[in-house]
């Protein structure tokens, strides 16, 4: 809940902060057309893009008529409930080994992600090894050395430039000769139309499915909360090669909050697994939809 | 398939509904700017600038004149891309350069919005142009972000200035003493990636610019940024006086909405934008030329431009003699794919012609290693004769191919449909010249 409240805290700083908007919008008014207009506008305005906004809004024109609900003020939980419904997914709880890559598009946070996972199982008592399977971006695999060590879990790396998929293969057999629980996978940034990168990806994924078939395996995507509808896009591509299992939403500590989310709900059964709301190693928080929303509106 | 083809697919579509109809009424306009808004909305095109846009055209477009004129069509489309030119900025906008050397550019943004990559891309074109930049790492908080500066400045060609993880001020004083010793006329400062609402760090680069105030400071923004794009380059520029926006990653198959809104809210130009992974993968931002794009009607003066980067005139005579007459053969195809190579991706570049965009949907025309490695075999592996005249090429011939370069008469069937496909390209290309420029709608 701590990293809740930090998550709050950067909204007041900033005027245009949806939870603003939100407040303003329920306040006082009469739940006319200008009403449901600006509700839109709050919608489209926090990246829930055309369609989960239309979704949202017609569920809830109805639900106001059916309950004969006329003040915003009591509109307001109905409101929340059907947010919180539409992202809310049940996740089945992790079992050891277990193993997760974390892909996505350049720039969103990959690696400072793995950093923050490292710290998360280590302080569940788990043993971790982090694989710098991005060997293509410049520095990367010191970047995460840095996080290894403030973590204080083991990395695998290579040179620069070499086959990720070998550094995942090294990762996993050196788990499975120490008996390690978690292997995270750091991999390079692809822009999601670069086929041989995605191809790459592919790769490294058939690697951990031959190696480790009885591991828990989960691919996550990690998105950027300022990213707009082409997160859609992103979750697509990356989906038809990983098979994505769930989302982790970075980047929530700016005045972006991630409204993309229900628009990637609206299309397909994707779960935000984790937010990241900072650059400290503790800046990373499981997901609650309750409390995701309730940041959102206050 | 490239920067906004999302977003045209989307617009030719709805032009060419409206182009169907002889004669327009106002119902129609209106219809079809609802339509437009739902398209921008989704190229994540910022809500208040949609709602101006739209009352802008619709303003203009439904004025008797327009509609009771021959073509209503043609004129809607017209003022959509006359007001979507303004919207990005009217003209290309130049860097600036200090009136006494060195010039000072500082780099600013979110993080993970590709500053540093960014900072090589500059660094090359800049050397390229013959002056001599001097790259200042100043990004003293991420991890291992000054080893990144320097592994870009290598492949750069260009120096990289640090002094580990100190205060950016004296960094930059070192900078400027470095430059006036070896001659550099030109520091590119790398920054941190900050929040907009983190006032620390937004007082530590506002700092900067009090100090040393840079010709330039340019505002990176990723191009995939939603709605709040432009709360952080209002934000931004704010503190900071911005001026220009550097929009990256335009290379993925983002819409690209931020580039319409940006301009429209700071009032600050678009300078460059960041089209791929290599560090020439960098285009000065023409708001006209962007505004075709978007609309499907090609950007012809980009991708000549490309095109005279990658051939020497005299190869370009010859291709385009071979072009014309239609003698293009796969033997020429094979040298020009490591042309077309270094004038970027192929997808991209078709986006460019005029009326291609969103034609190749959904097929692959995408340059890889291995694929061009299969492609070299099966061109080898054929007759002079068939190389000459790929359309001779059958059944049993296919075989023998496929058998020689150890490929499937699969990967030969789709080789030729590709080379197909370019022809087609070039031959469009070279008549773009012949016939002037035509609406594809």
């Amino acid at each position: 809940m701590g990293i809740f409240s930090k998550l709050a805290q950067g909204l007041k700083k900033t005027k245009e902060a949806i939870a603003k908007k939100f407040y303003s919008l329920f306040t006082g008014r009469a739940l006319d057309e200008e009403f449901f207009d600006d509700l839109e506008n709050v919608l489209i305005s926090s990246d829930l893009g055309v369609e989960a906004t239309e979704q949202i809004l017609e569920r809830f024109k109805d639900e106001c008529f059916e309950r004969r609900i006329s003040k915003a003020e009591d509109a307001r939980e109905l409101l929340k409930d059907i947010m919180v419904e539409s992202i809310d997914y049940e996740v089945a709880p992790y079992e050891y080994p277990l193993i997760i890559l974390v892909a996505g598009v350049n720039g969103v946070g990959k690696t400072t992600a793995i950093g923050k996972l490292a710290k998360y199982f280590k302080n569940k008592g788990k043993s971790v090894v982090m694989a710098a399977a991005d060997t293509f971006r410049a520095a990367a695999g010191e970047q995460l050395e840095v996080w290894s060590q403030r973590a204080g879990v083991r990395l695998i790396k290579h040179e620069e430039g070499s086959d990720p998929a070998a550094v995942v293969f090294d990762a996993l057999s050196s788990a499975k000769a120490k008996g390690t629980d978690v292997v995270l996978i750091d991999t390079a940034g692809r822009l999601q139309n670069k086929k041989n990168l995605m191809n790459e990806l592919s790769k490294i994924n058939k690697v951990v499915e031959r190696e480790c078939p009885d591991a828990d395996y989960r691919t996550y995507i990690v998105l950027d909360a300022t990213t707009g509808q082409n997160a859609l896009s992103q979750v697509e591509a990356f989906d038809e090669i990983i098979d994505v299992d769930g989302i982790i939403l970075n980047k929530m500590d700016g005045t972006a909050k991630g409204g993309v989310v229900f628009a990637i709900s609206a299309e397909r059964e994707l779960p935000v697994i984790f937010v990241g709301v900072g650059e400290k190693i503790d800046d990373l928080a499981e997901f609650d939809a309750q409390t995701f929303i309730d940041s959102l509106f206050e | 398939m490239g920067a906004f083809s999302g977003l045209s697919e989307r617009l030719s579509h709805i032009f060419s509904k409206l182009k169907d109809k002889g004669k327009l009424t106002e119902l129609e306009v209106k219809g079809a700017m609802r339509e437009v808004r739902i398209a921008l909305l989704e190229a994540d095109v910022n809500l208040s600038v949609v709602k101006q846009f739209i009352n802008n055209v619709t303003e203009k477009a439904v004025g008797e004149q327009v509609l009771k004129s021959l073509s209503p069509a043609q004129q809607v489309i017209a003022i959509v891309k006359d007001e979507l030119t303004a919207v990005m900025g009217g003209d290309s906008s130049k860097l600036k350069v200090a009136d006494k050397p060195p010039t000072i550019i500082l780099m600013c943004g979110l993080q993970g919005g590709g500053k540093t990559t960014m900072c090589g891309k500059l660094a090359v074109m800049l050397r390229k142009q013959g002056k001599k930049p001097l790259l200042v790492a100043c990004d003293i908080y991420r991890p291992a972000a000054i080893k990144q500066l320097q592994v870009v400045g290598k492949n750069a060609d260009v120096p990289v200035f640090e002094m580990g993880q100190i205060d950016p001020q004296k960094i930059v004083k070192g900078a400027l003493k470095e430059a006036e010793s070896k001659g550099y006329d030109t520091l590119i400062v790398d920054t941190a990636g900050r929040l907009h609402i983190d006032d620390q760090l937004m007082d530590e680069i506002s700092g900067l610019k009090k100090t040393f105030n840079p010709d330039e400071i340019l505002l990176v923004v990723d191009a995939m940024t939603g709605q709040d794009a432009v709360n952080v380059a209002k934000a931004f520029n704010d503190v900071m006086d911005v001026t220009g926006v550097v929009l990256t990653k335009l290379d993925g198959d983002t819409r690209g909405g931020a580039a319409l809104s940006i301009r429209a809210v700071t009032g600050k130009p678009i300078k460059f934008c960041g089209t791929g992974e290599k560090l020439s993968d960098i285009e000065v931002f023409h708001p006209e030329r962007m505004a075709s794009r978007i609309l499907g009607m090609g950007d012809v003066l980009t991708l000549i431009e490309k095109a005279q980067n990658a051939y020497t005139e005299e190869e370009a005579r010859e291709m385009q003699r071979k072009m014309r007459e239609k003698t293009f053969t796969l033997e020429d195809y094979l040298a020009q794919i490591d042309k077309m190579k270094n004038m970027g991706d192929v997808s991209q570049m078709i986006g460019m012609i005029p009326g291609m965009a969103g034609k190749l949907k959904g097929q692959d025309v995408s340059v890889d290693e291995s694929k061009m490695k299969k492609v070299k075999a099966i061109i080898q592996s054929m007759t002079p004769a068939e190389r000459q005249n790929p359309d001779s090429i059958k059944g049993s011939h296919k075989k023998r191919i496929a058998a020689g370069s150890g490929t499937t008469i699969q990967d030969v069937n789709s080789l030729l449909k590709q080379f197909a496909q370019v022809r087609e390209m070039m031959s469009r290309m070279s008549n773009i010249g012949k016939r002037g420029f035509r609406m594809p709608f």
